[in-house]
């Protein structure tokens, strides 16, 4: 760092990939892919220069390195040592098989195997298309702060969608499972009861009626519905937008902002968790962050600029999609613990609502707290009962009011299908979860009165 | 693409020349580059300088099909992804229908889509452009600030080869501001905050209007402020030529070759079918250099032309790449679609629009009794469904009374189903207007969507 700069960072990326698409009854195509480069961050006053390059030569490197500097601006300035010691080795997960240690066979075969089951659920599945992918990633990022760390972090990924015809028109049916971690994850996971769970959604939705519209109680499945607390609070309280009083939660820490069942953490050592890391990609080590307690907001998520700025320690958020993106306040793991209630009391103590045993994706206006979500498969809940199938559409709500109108709270805690977070253009895998849950009032995007 | 002759065709055209008899290779080669400012409270957040390069290779040999990428040309790294795209090619199952595209004697509607100007332009302008943004979106009312205001450019040149005799290269680049802004009102308990944004874009700087892009980014947000949820009912509904352009980018999903033929698409049987009401007529055309998204060949280097999808309500065609095409038993329409290095061509409308009718936003507003001016839709990816024609989306916007917009409603959503909207559009407007997305925009008035509030 000769440029008179507070501070500079470089991190490194060199990701290998395997991917297998199954479409209309055969595997259509392999692909493998290789990315490497680094990323370098220059930061004067409160400008950061950032350049990158697929050249990790010394001379690649240098000409990123002087870019991202020039681009910071400013000249001047004279020579800063730093002693760089590598932090120790922070795996949460326990990594079996290596991708590159299977061979590409056994990985297609996982999708003929799910194609034939979802198939073989009945005559109304008229496609199936089915994707598997893993990656090894290994990183490293090193700054003038003293931060020298290393990560490996590997992913298995497996998805299938299946479409079934029926005298209505036709339906679909989704679902995913991901960890991070290697294809030891197949002795423990069902991949014939995934495709049978996809078909089952498709199936049902034949006979499925129009949502209502309006407004009222919502009970959302354990494990499904994660993403409403990702879209309603999480990214009100990531640090870079509260910094801008673009959040309707900053300057609320200390107040009682959900109802005092929900405890919120965000946890990125989850070991095989989709959103789990060793460290961020700034360097600082994952850690077990708890956002809201017992309804009181108790801080924000942090990023290394953002936490130094604020002389605080960081909190192991600051994420970027790849070696070609700046690093930002990011989510991990997030998720609400579990409450007093059980799922089958709180389904009998609502007259009427909505049951959605399946969430899609969602995304909010963290200035406004407005956010939507998909429901992919849900069903209307009667005088205490799920009966009814219902069509898919989106559910609106106001986080803050939400998180407030959370009113019962089960003890079946379980995390969802893996997530890609979308924020600023870069996305990024993340985890979620919850119990049982209900919403007091939830607005219903359907058409039926 | 086309007139321009580049080192990268050169490094495609070595790969195809590797072909083993009996073997079909294609390789696509990018190179390119872009800037990133952002301008927040007057000074320079932060600046993007970069820089990518990348070959993704496809074999396919007696029907079956193999693809590897890398992030960059070194030669060794080309010989690794070729080795890797042969080794794939096992693990693929025989389609009788796999094969790259020919050369189908189309002729290219020349374009100009490289610009000196912007391919010079000096960086401290660039950061003045979008600090003045800043200034003039930040001046606009007192309610309202900026959250951030953005200067972007890319540029990237690409090249094709196949062993089927495509071989195609060519360079653009372009640039866009943009704004979002946040307006407040209110203080305490009342306080309350709307969002807004504003964008301009062009082949050169020069083209920008940053004035329109201030106004329209604060407009936006103060005319949210005070919005209300509305009670749920049926009414008609306006789109703004913003939101339409998105709704056609979900109807463009169900005229999708690929969908067609893998049996996904909700019209996949009804061509010649009366699918819209009859005053529309919905055209790709990625030949209009107006379009945004304008290009001169498609994904797989076949010339971009102009299709006719729907006419006077009938569904006339779908769009086709060359393998949606061959199984269909048609030709390709030019309608490849590429991601980048990353990826093989997928199906996709390049530049649709409507064909324009000929009123203003405010002369149709005149006469609607009840409805609703919708401003921005959310959750576009996760409440509409292109296979079942399931519609629902959250909204904001201005309901409209006695043929005036009044006042503003957020928090609520709109529904139907994408074959009945498509029946039940009452009036295109002729204010259209190209957006940087594969569709322009024009005010579209379509009756009996449930709006969903309290």
């Amino acid at each position: 760092m000769r440029t008179g700069a507070d501070f500079a960072e470089v991190y490194a990326e060199d990701k290998s990939n395997t991917s297998a698409g199954f479409d209309d009854g055969r595997i259509e195509q392999v692909t493998s892919g290789r990315d490497r480069g680094a990323g370098i961050r220059v930061i004067a006053g409160d400008t950061t220069g950032f350049a990158h390059t697929a050249d990790l030569s010394e001379a690649g490197l240098v000409a990123a390195a002087s870019a991202a500097a020039a681009a910071a601006s400013q000249g001047g300035g004279g020579v800063r040592n730093v002693s760089l010691t590598q932090a120790p080795i922070h795996r949460p997960n326990t990594i079996v098989h290596l991708p590159e240690s299977i061979a590409k066979a056994r990985k297609v075969e996982l999708l003929q195997r799910m194609n034939e089951a979802a198939r073989s659920y009945g005559p109304e599945i008229v496609q199936v298309s089915a994707g598997y992918g893993d990656s090894l990633k290994r990183t490293l990022v090193a700054n003038t702060d003293g931060v020298f760390a290393t990560d490996e972090i590997i992913r298995t990924l497996l998805r299938i969608s299946a479409v079934a015809d029926g005298d209505s028109g036709m339906q679909t049916g989704y679902q995913s499972m991901g960890h991070t971690v290697g294809f030891e994850i197949f002795d423990t996971v069902d991949v014939e009861e995934l495709a049978r769970d996809a078909a089952r959604q498709a199936i049902t939705k034949l006979l499925a009626r129009p949502a209502p519209s309006g407004a009222m109680p919502v009970v959302i499945k354990n494990g499904s519905g994660g993403v409403l607390f990702h879209e309603a609070c999480g990214h009100g309280l990531e640090a870079d937008l509260v910094a801008k009083d673009s959040s309707v939660y900053a300057g609320k820490v200390g107040q009682l902002v959900a109802n005092p069942l929900v405890t919120l953490v965000d946890d990125g050592t989850m070991p095989g968790e989709w959103g789990t890391l060793g460290y961020d990609d700034e360097g600082h080590i994952t850690q077990r962050n708890t956002l809201i307690q017992d309804g009181v907001l108790t801080d924000y998520m942090w990023d290394h600029i953002r936490a130094r700025n604020a002389g605080r320690p960081g909190s192991g958020n600051g994420r970027r999609q790849s070696y070609q993106h700046l690093p930002m306040v990011r989510m991990t793991n997030t998720f609400v613990l579990n409450g007093p209630d059980t799922p089958e009391d709180i389904i009998s103590s609502t007259p009427n609502g909505v049951y959605v045993a399946k969430l899609g994706g969602g995304s909010v206006n963290t200035a406004t707290g407005d956010f939507v979500f998909g429901m992919t498969e849900a069903y209307l809940i009667e005088d205490g009962k799920i009966t009814e199938p219902l069509r898919e559409g989106n559910l609106i709500g106001n986080g803050p009011k939400v998180l407030r109108d959370i009113d019962m709270l089960a003890n079946d805690f379980a995390m969802g299908n893996p997530g890609t977070c979308g924020k600023d253009g870069q996305g990024v895998p993340v985890g979620d979860g919850q119990p049982t849950l209900r919403v007091k009032e939830l607005t219903i995007g359907g058409t039926a009165a | 693409m086309s007139a321009f002759e580049s080192e990268l065709q050169a490094v495609a055209d070595r790969v195809i020349a590797q072909a083993k008899p009996g073997e079909q290779v294609e390789a696509f080669v990018t190179r390119g580059g872009e800037t990133d400012v952002r301008i927040y409270q007057g000074a320079v957040e932060h600046f993007v300088s970069a820089q990518s390069e990348g070959i993704g290779i496809r074999v396919i040999s007696e029907g079956r099909t193999g693809f590897a990428y890398a992030g960059t040309l070194d030669e060794s790294a080309i010989s690794e992804v070729l080795a890797e795209a042969r080794d794939n090619v096992q693990f693929g199952e025989s389609d009788e229908w796999a094969a790259l595209a020919e050369p189908d004697g189309v002729s290219i509607t020349e374009q100009s889509l490289w610009n000196d100007a912007l391919a010079e332009y000096p960086t401290d302008e660039k950061i003045d452009l979008a600090k003045k943004l800043e200034k003039l979106a930040s001046g606009q009312d007192p309610r309202v600030r900026v959250d951030d205001s953005n200067y972007a450019d890319a540029h990237g040149e690409s090249a094709v080869a196949s062993t089927s005799g495509i071989r195609m290269s060519g360079r653009e680049n372009g640039c866009y501001v943009s704004v979002s802004t946040l307006a407040d009102e209110g203080e305490g308990d009342d306080a309350e905050t709307q969002t807004g944004f504003g964008f301009s874009v062009g082949r050169s700087p020069h083209e920008f209007d940053l004035e329109k892009a201030a106004r329209e980014a604060s407009e936006r947000a103060t005319r949210l402020l005070g919005a209300t949820k509305p009670s749920t009912r049926r009414t008609t509904v306006v789109f703004d030529p913003m939101v339409t352009a998105q709704f056609l980018g979900v109807i463009s999903s169900t005229l999708n070759g690929e969908a067609v033929v893998k049996g996904r698409s909700l019209f996949k049987d009804r061509l010649g079918d009366s699918v819209a009401a009859a005053n529309v007529t919905l055209i790709d055309d990625p030949t209009n250099t107006k379009a945004y998204s304008a290009t001169d060949v498609d994904g797989e280097g076949l010339a971009a032309r102009r299709n006719v999808l729907i006419e006077n309500g009938v569904l006339q065609q779908f769009v086709h790449n060359s393998y949606s095409a061959r199984r269909a038993g048609t030709v390709s329409t030019g309608n490849a679609t590429r991601g980048g290095f990353a990826g093989t061509p997928g199906v996709g409308c390049l530049a649709l629009s409507l064909v324009p009718g000929l009123r203003s936003q405010a002369e149709i507003i005149s006469d609607i009794d009840d409805g609703l001016l919708v401003q921005s839709m959310q959750g576009l990816h996760s409440g509409v469904n292109p296979i079942s024609g399931d519609f629902s989306t959250g909204a904001a916007g201005l309901l409209i009374t006695n043929g005036e917009v009044g006042a503003p409603v957020r928090e609520f959503t709109i529904a139907s189903t994408l074959q009945r909207m498509l029946q039940d559009i009452i009036e295109i407007g002729g204010d259209i207007e190209w957006l940087p997305m594969r569709a322009s925009g024009l005010s579209l008035v379509i009756r009996d969507v449930t709006m969903s509030g309290s």
